[in-house]
């Protein structure tokens, strides 16, 4: 069947309002999509690793999510999503949950969660291959905490930890390129998304994702308009921004086949991201144009190597 | 029917999880608790068990897998010993809080450093206040006995907390004895099947867990734990009645050996009280009223026990076999020390921190403690409180 929005938004809602996320914080939007992309008959146990999102969605004793949920700590989502896992398996086995009945098991985390003190945790499970679909609300830095730099924090962005100066042009680091080392593992299916448009590249993957059976991946670049210093109703520009100077490449890796989902008609230059958010206002004052150079040349460099793995 | 056989702590463990056949068993390797995964694995592989065995990548995750399996409705068990003990500290406060139980078969060995493989208690007694219920054992039967009782104990509707199942590494963890196993059928019948009332995969109630509690409601939450834990104390007993009307092997939360009449003891865990008992055998011999408390429950804390079990007494020795660097004592001694504080006429108290690491302790230790006992009995003078035993002259 195909795409359709409104049909999409007529489903009921499983991750509900009332949520203390900030006002037009993309993960609220990330949790919406990725609910609806479980099919409405089947339930959900999502596992989610300590972060804005956890404090944000459920501060008790009130809940935003629908479906049943788990928080026990910051680097163990995927752990704990794998326990969720087996005993799924072995309660069906037991006939403890009826044969036809399907229940999801969902993992969420920030890049903190997952790139950095969650990737141990992450790798196990995409190793030992459960069947769940982890999502990576990736919004660049340690947001929670007040953005601290992550290792999936852009070179020459500004963070509290990395800040610019003087003696400092930003981080000094390029993003671990974390969906590159989950392909890595040899994951049946891992995907790069972010939120724009009619969210049809996002909803197509997270269901592809969690219909694929085992331990699948989807790194959602999720734009934080405290942290990354926009105003807040700036999000699709700047997620748009992201896809068409390919900081951000849309692609799915499907039992290891690369394919490209979208290819900016005119690929920009990355200046038209960067200057969209005011951590990376200090790569525009004078004497800093290498950093944008930089910038643009490590970008060139990876898009690439994308297209080169692409069919 | 029992059936006599002889094994070790860690196979004894073993076989107690294969007639329990929980549903989920998360792993991770550790000497000297791993022979319990991998007679498990065999178990698994041989098809005794319908058991999900997950080989996870560290004992962070192996606990954090349990947590996750437990929340999900099923019953989870992991092993582990001294530094994968610790690095699962994190997640074991996670698992109290979340009233999550989870048993934990630990083989006790000293943490690093300098890193060391041999018994003592620096590994769990470090996590005596992650909010895991304690038992420990002096033998293997004790061990399998332990664990027999540990589901009923930990999933009772007033207590719902996780519950560590402690062995001394090596000591009892390898060395083979003679014990009782019970038959299957009785062991299964015995601890029963795990009904929780809620669970993530409860299809028809969805459930959430590991809120984020602000001020207004954490107090209340960690206030419902102590409450929990203070029902343990009810609720061990209560399964140690059951289990001696089924068995016929009694159990309590402290083992009270000579101590009617006794005007000097010690209070001491786990193998050692065998050694102890020894040298309380010979000094009676010799008409001393020489007793031993040993300490089956280190959480919830049988305070009032010992206090009472001591009230006779005139010198008392508390038996660390773990360093608390507290400069004034192990954490045994702290713990008896407070349980006595309200007593009318407390006895003379020290503690004597001994066996780090492996370090021997013979029957003539145990002498030369007594003696000391006798020595302040008879003088009133305690001399040094904190004292450390068997180690070399430096």
């Amino acid at each position: 069947m195909a795409y359709n929005l409104k049909e999409e938004m007529n489903k009921e809602e499983r991750f509900h309002a009332g949520h203390r996320l900030c006002a037009g914080c993309a993960a609220g939007i990330v949790c919406r999509a990725m609910m609806r992309a479980v099919n409405p008959e089947d339930k959900a146990v999502i596992c989610n690793a300590t972060g804005c999102l956890e404090v944000s969605s459920f501060q008790y004793p009130y809940t935003a999510w629908e479906d049943s949920y788990i928080h026990t700590a910051f680097e163990n989502a995927s752990a704990t999503a794998s326990g969720v896992e087996a005993a799924y398996n072995v309660l069906k086995r037991k006939g403890k949950i009826a044969e036809d009945k399907e229940i999801k098991i969902l993992a969420i985390g920030g890049d903190g969660g997952t790139y950095d003190i969650g990737f141990q945790s992450l790798s196990g499970a995409l190793e030992r291959g459960h069947d769940f679909t982890y999502f990576c609300y990736d919004n660049n830095a340690y947001m929670n905490t007040g953005t601290q730099r992550s290792s999936a924090t852009p070179r020459f962005a500004s963070a509290t930890t990395t800040p610019a100066g003087v003696e400092s042009v930003g981080k000094k680091q390029v993003q671990k390129d974390l969906t590159q080392i989950v392909v890595a593992h040899g994951s049946p299916y891992v995907a790069q998304t972010t939120l724009f448009g009619n969210m049809k590249d996002f909803h197509e993957k997270a269901h592809r994702a969690i219909y694929k059976k085992g331990a699948t991946f989807v790194n959602v670049l999720t734009p934080c308009p405290r942290g990354w210093q926009y105003p807040a109703e700036n999000l699709l520009e700047i997620t748009k921004a992201a896809i068409d100077t390919c900081v951000w490449p849309l692609y799915e890796v499907v039992e290891g086949e690369y394919r490209l989902t979208y290819e900016p008609k005119k690929k920009l230059p990355v200046e038209e991201f960067m200057r969209l958010q005011g951590r990376f206002n200090h790569c525009f004052k004078p004497g800093n144009e290498w950093t944008i150079e930089a910038a643009q040349e490590y970008v060139d460099k990876k898009w690439d190597e994308l297209l080169s793995k692409c069919v | 029917m029992s059936i006599r056989d002889r094994l070790s702590g860690n196979e004894a463990i073993a076989t107690a999880m294969r007639q329990i056949n929980p549903d989920v068993f998360a792993m991770f390797p550790i000497t000297p608790s791993t022979e319990i995964p991998q007679y498990f694995a065999q178990y698994v592989a041989d098809g005794k068990v319908d058991t999900e065995f997950i080989c996870v990548e560290s004992e962070h995750s192996a606990m954090s897998a349990c947590l996750g399996a437990e929340a999900a409705g099923g019953r989870a068990v992991t092993a582990t010993s001294s530094a994968g003990l610790s690095y699962m500290n994190e997640v074991l406060y996670v698992a109290g809080s979340l009233r999550l139980p989870v048993v934990l078969a630990v083989s006790c060995r000293a943490l690093t450093g300098p890193i060391n493989i041999n018994h003592d208690y620096s590994d769990s007694l470090a996590e005596r206040d992650s909010g895991f219920i304690q038992l420990y054992a002096e033998n293997n039967q004790e061990v399998y006995d332990n664990y027999l009782m540990a589901h009923r104990i930990a999933e009772h509707p007033d207590v719902r907390l996780p519950l560590m199942v402690c062995e001394d590494g090596f000591i009892t963890s390898h060395a083979i004895e003679n014990i009782e196993i019970e038959d299957d059928t009785a062991v299964k019948s015995f601890v029963g099947e795990y009904k929780p009332e809620n669970y993530l995969l409860k299809e028809e109630n969805p459930l959430a867990v590991g809120p984020y509690g602000v001020s207004g409601y954490y107090m209340e939450a960690r206030v419902a734990q102590a409450h929990a834990m203070i029902n343990a104390k009810r609720v061990i007993k209560e399964v140690a009645a059951d289990f001696e009307k089924t068995f016929g092997r009694h159990y309590d939360l402290i083992e009270e050996y000579h101590m009617d009449d006794a005007e000097i003891a010690m209070v001491i865990m786990g193998s050692s009280a065998g050694t102890a008992k020894a040298c309380v055998d010979e000094l009676r011999g010799q008409g001393i009223k020489a007793g031993l408390i040993k300490v089956r429950v280190i959480r919830p804390f049988p305070a009032e026990e010992i206090a009472a079990s001591l009230s006779g007494c005139k010198a008392v020795a508390i038996m660390d076999k773990s360093e608390g660097f507290s400069a004034c004592g192990g954490p045994l001694f702290a713990e008896c020390a407070g349980a006595c504080i309200n007593m009318d006429a407390r006895p003379k108290m020290i503690d004597i921190v001994y066996g780090l690491g492996g370090r021997d302790f013979t029957v003539a230790a145990a002498k030369s403690v007594y003696e000391r006992l006798g020595e302040i009995a008879r003088t009133g003078q305690t001399g040094p409180v904190y004292v450390h035993m068997g180690q070399r002259e430096v």
